[in-house]
């Protein structure tokens, strides 16, 4: 019965500190529109995205036009299997070397010809279905560098622990700070808003660095990975890609304080760059729209000039393009950060 | 000696969507004294010595510092405490004050404000395991390090226990020595009647009176007061033709006729064993000015 009865009362304490947290949650209006706001804008952008007939799991390149219908050569009514036009042969040749596309298969000519890497497994079970459905298919031997899967994924787990670190590290400290009144107190010193975000972003620059090197040495190490490029160069690109990302952050954390606001608009942010900055997969033949949208986030141009220099050997003028927008984007966002800094809470 | 003013206040409004916190309020803070701005809960006091801060925009009016708008002079000359502050947890005492230290151009060095707050015993500890009274001297440690001409303390000493309060009431007799202007807000009435030299009691965001607290008791109070304990207060007492106040088991009268209220009192069956005569002091100034209701 006395077990009852704590139970009892126990359940009555829960129930109360339940019901004031709810009540908490329910009066804070920007907390309660982003946590509901969110999960609408992502099913949004999933349906924007994957919507339509199931997504394919294999990228084959075909060069030379598509026969009418296409059930006269029948690899390609394969299901699952997205074929991606390609103009030039040379260029779908590096889309394979680099693991854009599995295959790439060129029709302008009987017994077609293709070309995958053997120790790519999108590219083994490209080739399997493809002798399947046409066994005098001739495998062309793949011409220049080749990189293996794990060396165009790497890259992407590493931009996309510099993109955590980054973004979700300054952006709560900094409503933190708001919160508790620190920044307050810092509104009443000289120090400006631009001199107290800028620390900010070297502070966390630091991090993100180290964690970075770590990362590219440690885990470099086990899978045996090829930089065919300067060493030099990736550290520039960790350096303006972390730049970049901070600063982002720092917009976000510019006026709230709190944390679930923030919480919310950073997932906001990494949700799209997780699946349109090619962390997991290139957006080769992806709609137009999508990889323009893609190319607006920092974390795109990290990964697309690691790339360039880890698997083709680009120099500084081969990624020139990416590091000027991280430069730039980094700028921007710490001189938009910086206007619409708000010291206080409201 | 010649006393400027250091700090103009004109015509200061503060509107927010559903009321008014300060209405009108103009005053001047002179050079090298202590100014008290006193006010019940609710009375704009903060919201003034906020706008005074540069912290806070007003709706309109203004505040002039040396005759100049706020800028970058009077953030380098200023030195406040906030009500509330948090400072970051896990840096020590010591590298808060140089953090705050590295902000300014000109200022004390560490070593002095340490010395000034009697930080000594403190410096290796972290801001989060400070004590109340150990953390407003620290506090009051990263308002000097600027070496201010201008100090703001808002309620410096809410929640601090009587030796804490007193300890810091120290401090700033200390700073005062030094012919530092001082803006003091603040609950207690005994640490405005002994720090500051000139008051500005205001209420429902306007100024309901200003001066020195002596000059003002003078102003406001003829009379004496008489304190009677409440189960003195007899029947026939409370019929009589006199001023009085009844709380927290306390009986208060104030008078101008002495000897009149008290043959009264001893017609009316009071026991005077238990009597005290007191001259008013600065809380009875504020309980007569802003009224003996409860505020929110």
């Amino acid at each position: 019965m006395r077990l009852l009865n704590d139970l009892r009362r126990s359940c009555k304490r829960l129930l109360a500190v339940w019901h004031a947290r709810n009540l908490e949650f329910l009066r804070d209006r920007t907390s309660l529109i982003f946590t509901l706001g969110m999960p609408v804008a992502i099913v949004v952008a999933m349906a924007l995205i994957f919507g339509g007939p199931p997504r394919p799991l294999i990228k084959v390149g075909v060069l030379g036009p598509l026969p009418t219908p296409l059930s006269a050569y029948p690899f390609l009514i394969e299901r699952y299997i997205q074929f991606v036009p390609e103009a030039q042969q040379a260029t779908g040749i590096h889309h394979v070397s680099r693991n854009d596309l599995a295959l790439l298969l060129d029709l302008r000519q009987r017994p077609v010809r293709y070309w995958a890497i053997e120790d790519s497994p999108t590219g083994y079970m490209a080739e399997k279905l493809l002798l399947q459905a046409d066994a005098t298919a001739q495998r062309q031997p793949m011409s220049g560098s080749v990189s293996r899967y794990i060396d165009w994924l790497f890259p992407g787990v590493l931009g996309m622990n510099m993109m955590f670190t980054c973004l979700m590290g300054a952006g709560y400290v900094v409503v933190r700070y708001r919160k508790n009144g620190f920044l307050k107190r810092l509104s009443a010193t000289p120090v400006s808003a631009f001199e107290f975000l800028s620390a900010q972003v070297l502070s966390r620059l630091v991090l993100a660095l180290l964690v970075t090197t770590i990362l590219y040495t440690g885990i470099g190490a086990v899978i045996h990975f090829h930089n065919a490029g300067s060493t030099v160069l990736l550290l520039l690109i960790a350096l303006l890609g972390s730049l970049s990302l901070i600063a982002f952050g720092l917009i976000v954390a510019a006026r709230f304080a709190s944390e679930e606001v923030v919480g919310g608009l950073l997932n906001l942010l990494t949700w799209p760059m997780m699946l349109l900055s090619g962390i997991w997969f290139s957006l080769e033949g992806s709609p137009r729209w999508l990889q323009w949208l893609a190319q607006l986030f920092p974390l795109t141009h990290i990964l697309q000039a690691t790339r360039a220099v880890t698997l083709d050997g680009a120099g500084i003028a081969g990624i020139g393009v990416d590091l000027g927008y991280l430069a730039g984007t980094t700028l921007v966002f710490l001189g938009i950060g910086a206007f619409s800094f708000q010291w206080r809470a409201e | 000696m010649i006393i400027d003013s250091l700090l103009r206040v004109d015509n200061l409004v503060k509107r927010y969507a559903d009321n008014t916190a300060v209405d009108g309020i103009s005053f001047e803070v002179r050079e090298g004294t202590c100014f008290g701005l006193l006010g019940p809960n609710g009375a704009g006091k903060t919201t003034t010595i906020e706008i005074m801060e540069g912290i806070l925009a007003p709706t309109s009016g203004a505040v002039r510092y040396r005759g100049a708008p706020l800028g970058e002079r009077f953030r380098a000359e200023a030195g406040i405490l906030f009500q509330k502050t948090a400072l970051q947890d896990f840096l020590t005492v010591r590298q808060t004050l140089q953090l705050f230290r590295g902000l300014y151009d000109h200022g004390l060095s560490v070593e002095e404000v340490i010395r000034l707050c009697a930080l000594e015993k403190l410096l290796g500890r972290d801001n989060k395991k400070l004590s109340g009274g150990q953390l407003q001297r620290l506090l009051l440690g990263v308002a000097l390090v600027n070496d201010p001409a201008i100090l703001f303390l808002d309620e410096p000493t809410t929640g601090l226990d009587p030796q804490a309060r007193r300890r810091f009431w120290e401090l700033v007799q200390s700073i005062k020595a030094q012919r530092k202007t001082i803006i003091l807000t603040t609950h207690y009435m005994e640490e405005a009647q002994l720090l500051c030299d000139e008051i500005l009691i205001v209420d429902h965001g306007r100024i309901i009176a200003q001066g020195a607290p002596q000059a003002l008791l003078r102003q406001h109070f003829k009379a004496v007061l008489l304190e009677l304990p409440g189960e003195d207060w007899t029947a026939a007492a409370r019929e009589l033709d006199v001023s009085y106040f009844e709380a927290a088991g306390r009986v208060e009268l104030t008078t101008n006729d002495l000897e009149g209220t008290l043959r009264l009192l001893m017609q009316a069956g009071v026991s005077l064993a238990h009597l005290s005569i007191r001259p008013p002091n600065l809380e009875d100034l504020f309980l007569e000015l802003t009224g003996k209701d409860l505020r929110s």
